[in-house]
């Protein structure tokens, strides 16, 4: 799925990133490091009137205040748009990603297991194996000469296959898989009737996956879901679907945004390509500085009480949205905020959030964006852009990466 | 050197684990566990400090 074809804002083009702005633009994504850096030189946090009222706070400091306080943010929705879903805390639609304390620790601790280190790290062959056989394939069009676009034919295959591997769901659905998330995370200000339906159409394919898995019981996440226990008893099934859905949704446009974002880097910076190439040992450092830099993800909140933040008025269902790659850039907390340097070794960066919501799969994205890095600059040591800036095709919304990246690599 | 780390503060960013493998280890939730005493042996008090700088919920901290 591509992002062209998103429709322009319901609310017409932005007057003025600091009172008017529209994450949902499609300026908002291509231009975000040099807005976040206007916005915290004026007023460090923005309010916009759109989607019913938005703040966006752009300082480390203030990104992490609100992080932290489930008292007065909370989680129940945390995609901004025009609908303000019914869905209820603590739990929210997709626990534990929705869900406020004290609901959340016990929902994020039936999750955890199965993505914590070593067991993620169970996972490395199978996805080495996979950024081959995907190399395999855009090796010939390199070799026939063509361009190459290395978000549609690499970046975006990787987390939706390994995901629907773990999940135990058809392979062959991966195409519907991105169009989900499509609608989920970037349909954002389309009409409200489309995101409704939308919703229906994939609990309904969550649905029918679980009854498949209730019917041919088999070793994956799904079962694990289906049979862990909440307090001694069973989730019910509309539970099991919505970490399905949370897992489904947050784990896929993130890494692919993440693996295209660090690709774009190297595909504009020939020296750090050269120099990855030329030093493998600085992998470590350059895939934490890409997520530094290029943190994908956004969070929200939804306000819980009226209450003053930091001089700001916040009214009760505001939304906020929590930038993390503002706060990664801020020079009040990185040296050299503004640098991408590959051997960075004190990196504190808040690339999968801040307090108790911590990105459950964050051992899995670094693993995939790993590993894809390694195999792409192992294959092809030297690529660059195609078309120039012009090609690239950023997202629309709260995941920042490029969704269209034409290179042309050397031959190899 | 001695190493400690908060768990209520940690939330499972694995960097420490990842960055000192022979300082830290992770329990089966991912969360962060000093290994033994939480002594540092001088070789590894480089680590160690590396560990702290990079954890984003300043979960680590180093006493002498």
């Amino acid at each position: 799925m591509t992002t062209h074809d998103t429709p322009a804002s319901i609310y017409g083009p932005v007057t003025d990133w600091a009172t008017d702005f529209d994450h949902g633009d499609p300026e908002y994504n291509r231009r975000a490091h040099e807005i976040w850096a206007e916005l915290r030189g004026r007023c460090p946090v923005a309010h916009s009137d759109r989607y019913g009222g938005t703040w966006l706070p752009v300082t480390h400091e203030h990104v992490r205040r609100i992080a932290y306080d489930t008292e007065n943010f909370t989680s129940r929705s945390v995609v901004v748009s025009t609908v303000v879903p019914d869905d209820q805390a603590p739990v929210g639609g997709a626990p534990p990603i929705t869900s406020d304390p004290p609901f959340h620790h016990e929902a994020r601790r039936l999750v955890l297991p199965p993505f914590s280190p070593k067991k993620i790290a169970e996972w490395e062959p199978e996805v080495r194996r996979l950024c081959n056989e995907l190399l395999d394939r855009v090796e010939v069009d390199v070799k026939g000469g063509r361009v190459v676009d290395a978000a549609v034919a690499y970046a975006q295959h990787i987390p939706v296959n390994v995901i629907a591997r773990m999940l135990g769901f058809p392979l062959e659905d991966d195409d519907l898989f991105r169009e989900f998330v499509h609608e989920i995370l970037e349909n954002i200000n389309g009409e409200p009737e489309n995101r409704i339906r939308a919703f229906e159409r994939i609990d309904a394919y969550l649905m029918a996956q679980i009854d498949d898995h209730a019917a041919n019981p088999r070793d994956d996440l799904t079962g694990y879901l289906m049979n862990v226990e909440l307090g001694g008893e069973k989730l019910p099934k509309e539970m099991v679907a919505g970490f399905i859905l949370l897992l489904l949704v947050a784990g896929i446009d993130t890494t692919w945004s993440a693996i295209g974002s660090s690709l774009w880097h190297l595909a504009t910076h020939p020296d750090d390509l050269r120099r990855l190439v030329r030093e493998p040992e600085l992998m470590g450092t350059a895939i934490e500085e890409f997520l530094r830099v290029y943190a994908p993800v956004t969070m929200a909140r939804l306000v819980a009480k009226d209450h003053d933040f930091d001089g700001c008025p916040m009214k009760a269902d505001e939304w906020v949205l929590l930038p993390f790659p503002a706060a990664n850039l801020d020079p009040a907390e990185f040296e050299h905020a503004d640098q991408v340097l590959i051997d960075r070794v004190e990196n504190r960066h808040a690339a999968f959030g801040l307090g108790i919501h911590r990105c459950l799969g964050s051992n899995l994205a670094r693993l995939e964006l790993r590993v894809a890095v390694e195999e792409f600059v192992k294959r092809f040591p030297e690529f660059e852009l195609a078309h120039g800036e012009d090609g690239v095709v950023w997202s629309v919304g709260q995941i920042r990466g490029p969704r269209q990246l034409p290179v042309r690599v050397a031959s190899v | 050197m001695r190493i400690h780390v908060d768990s209520e503060k940690c939330q499972g960013h694995n960097r420490c684990y990842a960055i000192a493998p022979d300082l830290f280890d992770v329990d089966d939730y991912g969360n962060a566990i000093v290994i033994g005493d939480g002594s540092v042996p001088a070789e590894l008090e480089e680590k160690a400090r590396l560990a702290l700088a990079n954890c984003p919920e300043f979960a680590i901290t180093i006493s002498e």
